[in-house]
């Protein structure tokens, strides 16, 4: 039998007191070890297949951070009742997203709030497998982590880390569990019917769980469920870890009750927010508004989709008025572009055709005579028809900013281009990286 | 009893844009102008469902699918693709 380590509970930190997740972050700037850690937060409860830990969860209203916002409670729940084999819980902190940060910052200084958080879903859901999902460079600090609490035997489920490929669609669920199967290469699948939670890594049922998701998982199993929810609102309990890049000297990850105005998230004064042309929620496959909508709504879910965006995994960034907005968007398809998978007909060509003429409307407007209809038209022909939702990130992308910066793009059309065309780049564009695929062998 | 809905399906990732499709079932089946078909998302009648069924059953990728449409709404929850 088991022995369930001595649950020494730890000091409930204050409910509304800020920063929750980060809150346990070393001013030194080091990983937070496995002792400091415990100190901080004290020991998990003990670590069972009761269905408590789920309760707790749907009592919370916790949803899934890494930009889907489905409800955690009723995706466990799903595994947890869907099949008599045992599944696969995985945390996924492939963070391909160039604009966003805050998985990497998890990673690097918090791991065991994730690591506690994929334990329990491995004890909640009986799981035979665990697995950290990590870009190839964390690898290393994560498998130390891992082995620091292999000693003290908090991790009844073996966790293996597994190296995530350095690519945007590296965490897309299907890709996940791609890699995990043996393929070389992190690209999604046609789903078709059968979900991933149904039939994943080595056909067993999978959870693929956003890090960050599962560090608040890790609190709300200590702290319940009317702690989490006294920070946010009632329908958007608790907080969240946003990527903010453009308003400071450099991109910050910050923590936020949800529900927070984004004027105070971003902390703009209405004189502020005139130095900035428009903001992109969400990420690469978000969606922009103008700077008088980010003024006026809070930071959730509901307010980015009815403003026609998303907050995604958390990314916020505003662009200045010392750039053009449309060479900021042509560069970003081109990215996507090249990032795609390239398995499916219409996003190979509809993306590669985005690309051509978002840079055309930027740099070279008479080389565009469809005008703005002629993208907006590819952008029809390419919704809803990859296997994954790449190609649909990116015309959300194209349309908004077509919307919100309109005002440049008759200039660029009328022969009056900004002439801002060449100011450096403030949305990150990594070149892609072809000589390192990571290949991991069947586990 | 219940009358099943079927609908129709392309798998992305397999099609390969052969044509096939298009010839044999028009009346729900398009061409792009890249030569990928373009299904629409309806319920298919009755009265159509051999035309389908032949489409499907020609593909040379076996990529096209007729499905049966769960009665909880079209919902299909992912996650993006990042």
């Amino acid at each position: 039998m088991r022995t369930p380590v001595a649950a020494r509970p730890g000091p409930v930190p204050e409910a509304t007191a800020l920063p929750r997740v980060l809150g346990g972050l070393s001013p030194e700037g080091v990983p937070v070890g496995l002792e400091a850690h415990l100190a901080r937060w004290g020991r998990l409860p003990v670590l069972s297949a009761s269905p408590d830990l789920i309760d707790k969860l749907s009592a919370s209203g916790l949803g899934g951070h890494g930009g889907a916002w489905f409800p955690v409670a009723t995706k466990w729940s799903s595994i947890r009742h869907g099949r008599f084999s045992r599944p696969v819980v995985v945390a996924n902190g492939a963070e391909g997203e160039p604009a966003s940060g805050k998985d990497a910052l998890l990673l690097t200084r918090l791991p065991h709030l994730v690591i506690d958080g994929l334990s329990l879903a491995a004890a909640a859901l009986e799981a035979s497998q665990a697995v950290m999902y990590v870009p190839a460079h964390q690898v290393r600090d994560v498998e130390l982590a891992v082995d620091a609490r292999r000693h003290l035997g908090l991790d009844p489920v073996p966790i293996q880390v597994i190296a995530a490929p350095d690519r945007f669609i590296a965490g897309q669920e299907s890709s996940v569990v791609n890699i995990l199967n043996g393929r070389r290469e992190a690209v999604p699948s046609f789903i078709g019917v059968e979900p991933i939670r149904a039939r994943g890594v080595n056909n067993r049922p999978t959870l693929v769980q956003n890090v960050e998701t599962l560090a608040h998982v890790a609190l709300i199993a200590r702290f319940g469920p009317a702690w989490y929810r006294a920070l946010g609102t009632e329908q958007s309990p608790g907080t969240m870890l946003v990527t903010v890049t453009g308003r400071w000297a450099t991109p910050l990850v910050m923590e936020a009750p949800l529900g927070t105005p984004l004027r105070d998230v971003l902390d703009l004064s209405p004189a502020a927010a005139e130095n900035y042309l428009g903001a992109l929620l969400g990420g690469y496959g978000g969606g922009w508004i103008t700077m008088s909508t980010l003024m006026g709504i809070p930071l959730t879910e509901a307010a980015a989709r009815q403003a026609q965006s998303s907050l995604g995994a958390g990314v916020i960034a505003l662009l200045p008025r010392t750039v053009c907005p449309l060479a900021e968007m042509a560069r970003v398809v081109r990215y996507m572009n090249e990032q795609a998978a390239g398995q499916c007909g219409p996003c190979i060509h509809g993306l590669a055709g985005l690309a051509e003429m978002t840079q055309a409307l930027a740099f070279r407007p008479t080389a565009l005579p469809g005008g703005t209809r002629s993208i907006l038209d590819v952008c029809d022909l390419v919704d809803g028809r990859g296997a994954c939702r790449h190609p649909d990130g990116v015309t959300r992308f194209v349309r908004s900013a077509l919307t919100v910066f309109q005002g440049e793009v008759a200039a660029h059309l009328g022969g009056q281009p900004c002439g801002l065309t060449n100011a450096r780049a403030v949305l990150p564009c990594p070149r892609p990286d072809t000589t390192q695929r990571v290949g991991t062998g069947r586990w | 009893m219940v009358k099943r809905r079927l609908t129709m399906v392309v798998d992305p990732i397999m099609c390969d844009g052969h044509g096939v499709c298009a010839e044999l079932f028009p009346e729900r089946v398009t061409m792009d102008p890249w030569g990928f078909p373009i299904v629409d998302n309806e319920d298919i009648p009755t009265q159509l469902e051999d035309h389908a069924q032949r489409a499907v059953t020609s593909c040379p990728r076996l990529a096209l699918h007729l499905v049966e449409r769960r009665q909880s709404s079209a919902h299909r929850e992912r996650d993006p693709a990042r």
